[in-house]
Order: structure tokens, then sequence, then C-alpha cells
């Protein structure tokens, strides 16, 4: 017998970052350089490089660390006027 | 495994509207941001940081390089700066006929450890003490990266290299030569700064430095050196992620980040660790108070 | 027009002032010489190192450049010394470096890189005698480089030549050097100094003032053949390439020689540089007596003037080559002979006692006899033995 359970919330971001995917060389740098911890490397996907590539999730404060230690230049970086709110809807089942 | 991985991915491919732009994605004097340098590598972070101090001067358009030989070298095709190819070790002379022809230009040289501190030691050792109103930069990783990672002057104890396998002894290798330390000690030297890019901080102290250099080269105020510590993951054989923090652990320890010499004053490797560890307790506070994202 | 400032000197002679503009005429150096007339020729940064016989040169640099607004740097070695000319050439500037052989071949491997990066340097070699003749012509250092070589016999010529060596450069955008010695630098001779209008050079688009840095036309002065990116962009083979296509057409075009008394000549003299003038006297002297000799002084030794030297020793007997060496170029006259008749060197290492100076062998005595010797006897003649300096005398 197992119980759905259903949880909502919201991450703001207050920034945001552009990603030049094929120019990136997969070093992964910026993941460690991150302090809200919000980017993570494909684990499949690479680009025209064949390296894997960062990507972002909610949670971005705009403070462009990334930026300043990614060799391949990779990186814009904006800040919201307004931060942005993603809703995260988890589903998990547990067990009565 | 970040906890932000099972998370949704954003869409990062173009610029959001409503809101402003805080980093470029390159320097404005790089003429492309591609380049051949190995992933994880510390150059790029410096070429970011001294293209922006000169932008952000208002000195560019009387700017001239001299790139010395390394893997660096090949910069010289996408920086949109008026440059001068030199030979290994040669960068400092050639920098001193420019400036003494061009004395109203601001003339720095980009060169690395192997480039520095070994071909070239006498070279850069009498431009300092001459006074020479010009700006050297030194790309300090301990070895030499453009042949694959072997033993420079500055490579530390017990570092392991190409032809230091088992690490530098100083019975059998000899010591390294801290250039920094050497240059604060030259009259001639107006200001000594030792940098690094193994994280965001690091990075933007670093760029603060380079401006302090090219300002006082602009005001006419003698010799100035910016060392800056980067990373080689491919020469040190170890994972590009664990480049910034064998680094810190290796070369930072004995080439200590800092001011070495300004407005006159020499810092000793000790006065340095305390500042840094006074700098690290801060940020330490500012984190637990709520984060330093604000600051950039 | 690049004008010479005018000299006041006290009542010893010696200069106190630079100033104004105008020729100089006077009895001087040829040191002083060789630095007011590259001076006249728009030179305005000189970078040396002392070193005997060459110090002199370097000294009055340090005298006169700053009088016209130009640098010149007493540099820590040789190496430095290339290196700050290499700069100042960057930006376009007329710039000149020296010393004597021996502190030359510090220099080798920048003046490879100089060569290929196109900079117009002016090299003054004092050398010790005549043993860098292979070092100026064919070059310690790497690479498919040359360099203009001119070789003046007396100071009248050098400041001649020394002028001709700025517009070379210019016009070529490859090094030359001049090649003198003791006597060179040392002699005092009644000369002047002005000016020479050579024409034209080419705008030096290519130097550097750091104004188009940001500009997206940004340039990069570089032996490597990189261009900017987004720009002609050659890389080093087809840079080389065009080097050494260069080269060929400087072979073509700037071939200097001077002969005398060639075309019945039963014995040719090949000779260069200072020892070329004793040779040319000696020459004469023989020809006024009736003696059918001749003689052929290159005074480019790269390129060398093989054609000359061929067309000399067409109907000879006997082509003599005095140097004051263990033999060097004696191997460019036989590559111009090409076997038309036998070649035999008749110089010699001499030097004075110091190893820097003027050995006994060059003497007009001498010279006569070793001529002598084999204008009588052919190429298996005996030569008298060479003349000890005073040191080995005791």
């Amino acid at each position: 017998m197992t119980t759905t359970i259903k949880s909502r919330g919201t991450i703001k971001s207050r920034g945001t970052i552009t990603i030049d995917l094929d120019t990136c060389k997969g070093c992964e740098l910026c993941i460690t350089a991150c302090p809200p911890r919000v980017l993570s490397m494909t684990e499949h996907a690479v680009n025209r490089l064949g390296y894997h590539y960062p990507e972002l999730h909610p949670g971005c404060t705009g403070c462009a660390a990334c930026l300043f230690v990614c060799p391949d230049f990779c990186f814009e970086v904006f800040r919201y006027d307004e931060p942005v709110l993603t809703v995260i809807e988890t589903v998990a089942e547990v067990a009565q | 495994m970040s906890a932000a991985k099972q998370l949704p991915v954003l869409d990062t491919s173009v610029a959001p509207s409503a809101a402003r732009k805080v980093g470029d994605l390159k320097p404005d004097l790089l003429l492309t941001q591609e380049h051949n340098m190995c992933p994880g590598c510390g150059e790029p972070l410096v070429l970011r940081s001294f293209l922006e101090a000169l932008s952000e001067l208002d000195v560019a358009q009387r700017s001239i390089g001299i790139l010395g030989v390394g893997c660096y070298t090949s910069f010289g095709m996408t920086m949109d700066v008026d440059l001068v190819q030199a030979l290994h070790g040669r960068a400092p002379s050639i920098a001193t006929g420019v400036k003494r022809m061009r004395p109203d230009s601001i003339v720095f040289t980009l060169q690395g450890d192997g480039d520095m501190v070994n071909e070239g030691l006498q070279e850069v050792l009498h431009t300092a003490a001459r006074g020479e109103n010009v700006t050297c930069i030194l790309l300090n990783n301990g070895v030499f990266g453009e042949t694959g990672g072997h033993m420079t002057a500055t490579t530390v104890l017990g570092q392991r290299t190409k032809n230091s396998l088992e690490g530098r002894d100083a019975a059998y290798h000899g010591y390294p030569i801290l250039i920094g330390d050497l240059l604060a000690r030259l009259e001639g030297a107006a200001y000594v700064a030792r940098g690094s890019v193994h994280n965001a901080g690091a990075v933007a102290r670093t760029k603060k430095m380079l401006k302090r250099a090219f300002e006082i080269q602009r005001d006419g105020g003698g010799f100035t050196f910016v060392e800056v510590l980067t990373m080689c993951p491919t020469g040190w054989f170890i994972p590009t992620g664990e480049g910034p923090d064998y680094m810190h652990s290796t070369l930072g320890e004995v080439h200590v980040m800092g001011e070495l010499k300004a407005d006159g004053r020499i810092k000793s490797t000790e006065e340095l660790h305390e500042e840094n560890a006074k700098r690290q307790q801060e940020i330490e506070a500012r984190l637990a108070a709520g984060g330093l994202e604000e600051d950039s | 027009m690049n004008e010479l400032a005018s000299i006041d000197r006290d009542n010893r002679g010696e200069v106190t002032q630079v100033r104004g503009l105008g020729s100089r005429r006077g009895l001087m150096e040829g040191s002083e010489a060789i630095a007011l007339a590259s001076i006249a020729a728009g030179c305005r940064f000189f970078a040396g190192y002392p070193m005997t016989p060459f110090t002199e040169v370097l000294e009055h640099f340090a005298k006169y450049l700053p009088d016209v607004g130009g640098t010149c740097i007493n540099a820590e070695s040789e190496l430095e010394a290339v290196g700050m000319a290499w700069g100042a050439l960057s930006t376009g500037a007329r710039a000149a470096t020296g010393s004597t052989g021996q502190g030359l071949s510090l220099m080798q491997e920048s003046f490879s890189e100089i060569t290929l990066a196109e900079l117009p340097l002016v090299i003054f070699n004092m050398a010790r005698g005549q043993q860098d003749y292979f070092q100026s012509t064919r070059g310690g250092g790497h690479g498919d480089y040359r360099h203009i070589v001119l070789a003046p016999m007396d100071i009248t010529e050098a400041v001649e030549l020394t002028q001709l060596a700025f517009h070379l450069a210019d016009i070529w955008r490859n090094p030359v050097l001049v090649y003198g010695d003791y006597l060179t630098a040392h002699t005092r001779e009644s000369v002047t100094v002005d000016t020479i209008d050579f024409g034209p050079v080419p705008e030096k688009a290519w130097a550097l003032d750091g104004s188009l840095t940001g500009s997206g036309d940004s340039r990069l002065v570089s032996p490597l053949g990189f261009g900017k990116h987004g720009h002609p962009n050659p890389g080093i083979e087809q840079h080389l390439r065009s080097i050494s296509a260069k080269h060929k057409a400087i072979e073509a075009a700037e071939v200097r020689c001077e002969s005398g008394f060639t075309d019945d000549a039963e014995t040719i003299v090949v000779a260069f540089g200072t020892p070329a003038k004793f040779v040319r006297y000696v020459v004469q002297a023989m020809r006024a007596e009736g003696e059918r000799v001749g003689y052929v002084r290159p005074i480019s030794l790269w390129p060398f003037p093989y054609e000359a030297v061929a067309q000399a020793a067409a109907g000879a007997r006997t082509v003599a080559v005095f140097e004051l060496c263990a033999g060097q170029m004696i191997e460019d006259v036989r590559l111009g002979v090409l076997g038309a008749a036998p070649v035999v060197g008749i110089g010699g290492i001499s030097t004075d006692g110091s190893g820097f100076g003027v050995g006994p062998l060059l003497d007009a005595e001498h010279i006569r006899e070793r001529i002598f010797a084999v204008h009588r006897g052919g190429a298996g003649a005996e030569l008298p033995p060479l003349p000890d300096n005073e040191r080995t005398q005791g």
C-alpha cells in the first residue's frame, strides 16, 4: 500500500545566464565556482567539440562567478529587475 | 552530486528580456572568444582581466603589448591589441625599446614562468632595476605548459613534473625562485603584486592589481609587475576540476597572493599569509551572514 | 628629411654641444663619424654593450642621441641591447645596435627573429680583424635568414654606407650589417657628414603606436607569419617562403663591388673592408711598375659579387684572397670563380698583442710580398711566413 505525496514550492532566480555551449571545453570550473550551486554538467549530451557542458537550474543570483572562472568565455550574466519564480512540483510514492 | 541536478534545466540559449546584463561574454579587446588553450587552463582568465582593465582605464587606444613564448602566444592572433611577438625571455627589453620611443603608450609584456623566470630572468630584473615605466605580467603555473609539463624555476618543492617525476627535490633540482619577492627588493620597482585565478574572488582581486599597475604606469610611476598564478591541469596531470584546489595548496602556499610592494612598502611572505587569513575570515563571516552575491 | 644637428667644440676639440641643423665636417674618429652618420640618417635609438673595438661607437651615440631627442641605452648585455632595438624598431623608429663579433654572437637568436619579423635593424660590427665574415654573411642564428652586409674600406665610405644601411633596411624591411674593424672605429679622417638622400622609403604602416588597439585592425609584429583573427594569416610556411623570395630579390638588386685593372690581369687579388684599401694601394703601385695585377673589392659581402669575381677571374692565372682570418671569404671567391682559375689565400690571422687591434700583416710591404709570391710563382708558390706581433716576438 502506498500513498502519493505531492509537494509544491517556488525557487527564486534573481539572475540568469546564457551559455555558449559550443565553445565550452567541459573543464567544470564553473560548477564548483557557483555559490548557489545551480550549475551541473550534462551526463550524456556533448557539444560540437565533444565535451559535456554545464546546464542552469533555478536559483541563479547573477553573481557572475561562473563568468569570472570560465576559461572559454562561455557565459553572459544578467540580473532580473524582479526575481523570476520557478514552481517546482515533486511527487513521491511513500510506502505505508 | 549537486542537489540542483534534480531541478528543471532552464533555457540558456538566448538573452532574457527584462534583465540587465552584468557580465559580457568576452572582453571588448578580444576579436573572438575562441582559443586553443586546454580545458581548465587559467591563462584566459588573466587575459580577460587585463584586457578589461585596459578598457576600463580608457587607455586601450595607446596600449602596446609584447608577447613571450608559451601557450599564451596564440592570444597574439585574437587580442585586438597592437603587439610585438618576442623571443622566449626577451619581452622586457623589447618593451623597453617600445616605451622609450613611445613614452605616452601603455606598454605591457605577457610572459610565462619558463619565459620570464627561466630564460629571461636577467631581462625582467634589469628592466625593473632601471625603473622602466612598463608593466610585466607573469602567468605562473610552475611548469612549461607548452612542452607538456616540465619543471621551471618557479616549480615548488615536491611538485611533480615530467622531469621531476618524484617531485621537485631541493638537493637534486634546487629551490624555486619567488620572482615577485626578488623584484620587490629592487629600487626601480614601483608596484609588485601576486594574484591568482583559482576562484572568482581571486580573479576579481587580480584584475584590481592589474588595473593598479596600469594606473601607476599611466602616471609615470615606474616599473610595475603583476604575477598571476594560473592553473595548468594538463601540465600537472590532474583532472581539470581539481586545478584550482591543487594550485591553491601547492603553488599558492609558496608563491603567496597579495601586494608585495605598494606605496613604497614591501611585505614579507609571512605578512601576506596573515593578511590572506584575515581576508578569508571576513569572507566566511559574510557568507554566514547572507552571502557574497551582491558583491560583484 | 632627416637633418644632422651641428656640433660645437671646445678649444681641445672636444664636442661641447650638439645643436641646430646642418652638416658636420672635420677630422673625426670613425666611431664618431658612424654615430653622426646614423643620426644624419634619422637613427633615434641605439642600444649597445661596451666591447673593444666597438665601444667608442656606443660612446658617441650616448653623447649625441639625447641632443636630437633620441635615446641611447647602455644595455645590461648584448641580449638586452638587441631586444631594445627590436622594440624601438617595432614603433617605426630608425634604430641600431652593434658590437664586436663576439658580442654579436650573443645577439644571433634575435637577429634571426628580427629578420623573420621583417624589421629594419642596422647592426654595426667593429670586428677584431676579419674573423666574422662567416658570422655576418652566413650567420650563427637559426633559420633561412640573410643580412645585407656592407663593408666600408675607410671612414668616408663608412659615413656613406652607414646611411645607405638605414635606407636599405627600410626599403627591404631586412637587417643590414655594417662590417668595420679596429681601424674603421679608431682612425681619424677628415670627413663631411651630411644627410644623403637615397630617395623615398615605403611607409611603415606596420609600425605600432597603440592607436589601432581596439579598432578591429590592430597590428602584430611577428616573426611567425601570424595575422590577427579575421585578417590574412599566411602561417609560417608561406611567411618563410615570402622572405626567401625577398632575399632572392635582394641578391639580384643590391650587389656592390669595386674592381680595378682586371681586364688583362694575370693575378687578381680579392679583399674587403680596411685591408682592401691596402690591397688597392699595393695593386696600383705594382701596376705602375708594369705588373699585370688587378683587384676586386666586394663592398656588399652579402649579396656577394660573384659575377664580378667570375669576370675578373676569366683571364687570370691566379686568384688570391687577402683577408685577416684563417680563410672565410675565400669560400665565396671559389664559388664565384667556379674552377676557372686556382684560388689561393694570401692573408692569415694577424692581431696585435691584445687580440683586438691591428696585426703586423696589415702592412703594404707584407701584402706586396705575398701578392708578388703568387704573381710570380702561381697558386703553388710558397708564401713568406706570417709576421708575428709584439707579444709573440717577446
